[in-house]
């Protein structure tokens, strides 16, 4: 048994970082660090940026775009731009459409978007979830409707994220009512977001952000050749991107570049008795436990990839459990954060002038609140819970 | 032994109830908190009318003489509506009033108080303070014209709509008690996660009126933090009461797999650990109110508060969280009073002290002797 990183390994790494160092913007890095709200504009400049390297891609097949890295160097190459505060990638068209376009779109399907998904010129959300149809997805219900060369789709989606910012949303739609399996009978669409019967509302969440949106199709027309994979066969499409969504779910180096950050707050920060938060045994004891779990998790997800590395096969079902101990840790930090601001992190917006006011405590409250949001999206941690039980354990 | 109510606390709580549920539903207290003030003074009449700013003023100064325990049944019903007026925070100022000041300041403060026209803070915590209640920066000097302060009060809950403040600042004498006139202070307003008004309050050598002299205060200071936790402990009650059954209700109605979640046994179980910390929540906020108005010394009283906020911020996070989990990306949202019912439990949890504090203070006041 080896733990380590090869040497090739590890000079790819060094490779990342000081590209990093020398290529991720200031600005950009600073508003991660301190967790403000990303507009679309710095989003997709980060995109941009990666995408004129060659780096924005790195899954994909060499002749679109990808890097031809192995699995690990993936991974390491993601939880660098974890650790040095890179804002996201927004997985929708990148790691959602793009995956699912590659494996069963058309020579056309991808000739058309997949250039434009690589090069940030369309931002793509995500049309899955509806109001009756969360964790049981395929009782959905918004329905398409066959006539001649169009789908005329009617229904509604929610939870949309960023929906507010997309050019396209790729939908699970219904196709046959009739159909004697639920999961028979959807299709896999993808839906131009300016076509005429198409309202966005937003969902404005508990910590006053706008991320989420419900989406509404009236009778929106959708040309038939925007269908990916068969008619009535989209829930072959679904699992196989849900098998997807439940990679890189653990944000690794997000979350050690967050622990190092609240470790230094809370070397500043005074405690009860004015003696610094983390010489406080009860908070540090914390601050550890949840470095321990960090530490596990990453081992885990290493050994995960070893196994993909040596079998060649896509991981299985276990993978859920990345994304159980995964959100249980960034949520266990963003606590931690709120323990280390003490009292005066409850007022979280100056009323009138504001000179002088703390605007990083103000912003750990709101953000514990936000974090909630880990362990019910992306399936949520029970639907995860029941993955393990049904296909790992055989329950 | 007796844990019910008696005939008068049981009316006055329900008829605290009764006046929530008409005149204090969601959409009016959405509409309050979004107003320019973030209270109704409209309310606030009318929680004076039912007695509650008199409840526990003596009746020598114009109030019913009531206790802690008096006061549970109405804080639970207020932290079931999520009620953002200041009562709370005028109690504890006024209890302050009682305990350390003069005759006269008495008949000056608390028959106002009782009567509703007058809403007090006490502007105690400071900037990196945390929950050191001895950690006061804030000075007194006295001058030829009287006494001023200089120093400044992080986040005062309630200061806003307060005409007086009771501010702790160190004199000659040790931690110390004054009566400020909010006009007289400088205020920077804020609104807290919990769509509360407070404010930094900064004193520039502002003019201040000793409490009783200037004698030294920890004492009474302590007290009424432990009266403020006490009442606190069952507003907690009332707000994760509410989290329960909205979340029970959800289990049963929300179908997913041609069922209602609830018949999933892994959420019964869940919902029954939310139930189990709320009895275990209520049974500390009795042991709390009780020892405040009947311990035998100051010891025992704070033993008995620590450990019921240890059990309450606790049970106020797990609840919180549970009751957002289970209802799902619902939960999260604006438009669910749950989500707000998470914001003040998460205040809660750390309001007069996280349960880390508390844990400290209970053991330190430990009762093994070697």
């Amino acid at each position: 048994m080896d733990l380590e990183y090869s040497a090739q390994e590890l000079a790819f790494r060094e490779e990342v970082r000081a590209w990093l160092e020398a290529n991720l913007p200031h600005d950009l890095r600073e508003k991660v660090a301190n967790y403000e709200e990303l507009s679309k504009e710095d989003l997709l400049r980060w995109h941009r940026i990666l995408a004129k390297k060659g780096w924005v891609a790195p899954a994909w097949p060499v002749e679109w775009g990808g890097t031809g890295w192995s699995v690990v160097e993936r991974y390491l190459f993601e939880e660098e731009c974890g650790y040095a505060g890179a804002p996201p990638l927004v997985p929708f068209g990148l790691q959602m459409c793009a995956p699912v376009l590659l494996r069963f779109g058309t020579e056309e399907q991808k000739k058309r978007f997949l250039p434009r998904i690589y090069n940030g010129d369309d931002f793509w959300c995500q049309g899955y979830s509806e109001p009756g149809s969360g964790s049981d997805l395929a009782s959905l219900a918004t329905r398409a409707e066959r006539r001649g060369d169009r789908y005329v789709v009617n229904g509604q989606k929610t939870w949309t994220t960023l929906a507010h910012y997309a050019d396209w949303i790729f939908c699970l739609v219904r196709t046959d009512a009739n159909a004697a399996k639920r999961q028979e009978g959807i299709s896999f669409l993808l839906i131009d977001m300016k076509s005429p019967g198409i309202t966005v509302r937003p969902l404005v969440l508990m910590d006053g952000g706008h991320e989420v949106n419900e989406v509404f199709f009236d009778d929106v027309e959708v040309p038939v050749e925007n269908r990916v994979h068969e008619e009535n066969k989209g829930w072959t499409v679904a699992k196989y991107l849900l098998g997807h969504e439940r990679l890189n779910t653990g944000r690794i180096g997000a979350s050690r570049r967050e622990l190092a950050a609240l470790k230094a707050f809370a070397a500043r920060q005074p405690g009860d008795d004015g003696r610094p938060m983390l010489e406080d045994t009860r908070f540090r004891d914390r601050l550890a436990r949840v470095e321990v779990e960090l530490m596990a998790l990453e081992i885990t997800n290493l050994r995960f990839l070893d196994r993909m590395r040596r079998s060649g096969q896509p991981p299985g079902a276990e993978v859920s459990l990345l994304k159980i101990k995964g959100t249980e840790i960034q949520q266990a930090i963003a606590e931690l954060w709120l323990e280390a601001a003490g009292p005066v992190a409850q007022a979280v917006r100056p009323l009138g002038a504001d000179a002088g006011f703390d605007r990083f405590t103000a912003r750990l409250a709101p953000r514990y609140c936000n974090m909630r949001k880990t362990s019910i999206y992306a399936g949520s941690n029970e639907i995860q819970r029941n993955i393990l039980a049904k296909r790992v354990l055989g329950l | 032994m007796n844990f019910d109510y008696n005939e008068e606390q049981q009316l006055l709580a329900d008829s605290v109830r009764r006046y929530l549920a008409k005149d204090y539903g969601f959409e009016a207290r959405r509409r309050i908190v979004g107003s320019a003030e973030g209270w109704s003074e409209e309310v606030w009449r009318q929680l004076a009318a039912l007695g509650l700013t008199a409840l526990p003023i003596p009746a020598e100064y114009g109030g019913f003489g009531g206790g802690a325990v008096d006061l549970m049944g109405p804080m639970e019903a207020m932290g079931e509506a999520l009620v953002v007026e200041p009562l709370a925070a005028t109690l504890v100022a006024a209890r302050l009033v009682e305990h350390a000041g003069s005759e006269a300041q008495k008949r000056a403060i608390l028959p106002a108080v009782a009567e509703g026209r007058l809403r007090l803070a006490f502007a105690h915590a400071e900037r990196g303070a945390r929950y050191g209640l001895a950690r006061v920066s804030t000075r007194a000097f006295r001058t030829a014209a009287g006494w001023t302060l200089t120093g400044a009060k992080a986040v005062v809950v309630g200061a806003p709509a307060a005409a007086k403040l009771v501010v702790s600042a160190k004199g000659a004498e040790g931690l110390e008690l004054f009566v400020v006139e909010t006009a007289a202070a400088r205020l920077v307003p804020q609104l807290t996660l919990d769509e509360r008004r407070a404010a930094d309050v900064y004193f520039e050598e502002t003019a201040a009126e000793p409490l009783a002299g200037g004698s030294d205060a920890t004492a009474a200071i302590e007290e009424a933090t432990d009266f403020a936790t006490a009442l606190l402990c069952s507003e907690a009650v009332g707000a994760m009461k509410y989290a329960c059954e909205a979340t029970l209700e959800y289990l049963k109605t929300r179908k997913q797999f041609g069922v209602p979640i609830g018949s999933f046994q892994a959420l019964q179980h869940r919902m029954v650990d939310m139930f189990v910390s709320c009895e275990q929540a209520r049974s500390m906020a009795c042991l709390a109110a009780s020892k405040v108005d009947r311990a035998q010394d100051a010891r025992e009283r704070a033993r008995a508060v620590s450990a019921a906020k240890i059990r309450i911020a606790d049970a106020a996070r797990h609840v919180s969280q549970e009751a957002v989990q289970l209802h799902g990306g619902m939960g999260m949202t604006e438009e669910l009073k749950v989500s707000h019912t998470f914001r003040r439990l998460t205040v809660i949890a750390r309001e007069h002290g996280d349960a880390d504090h508390h844990l400290a203070r209970f053991a330190a006041l430990d009762e093994v002797r070697r």
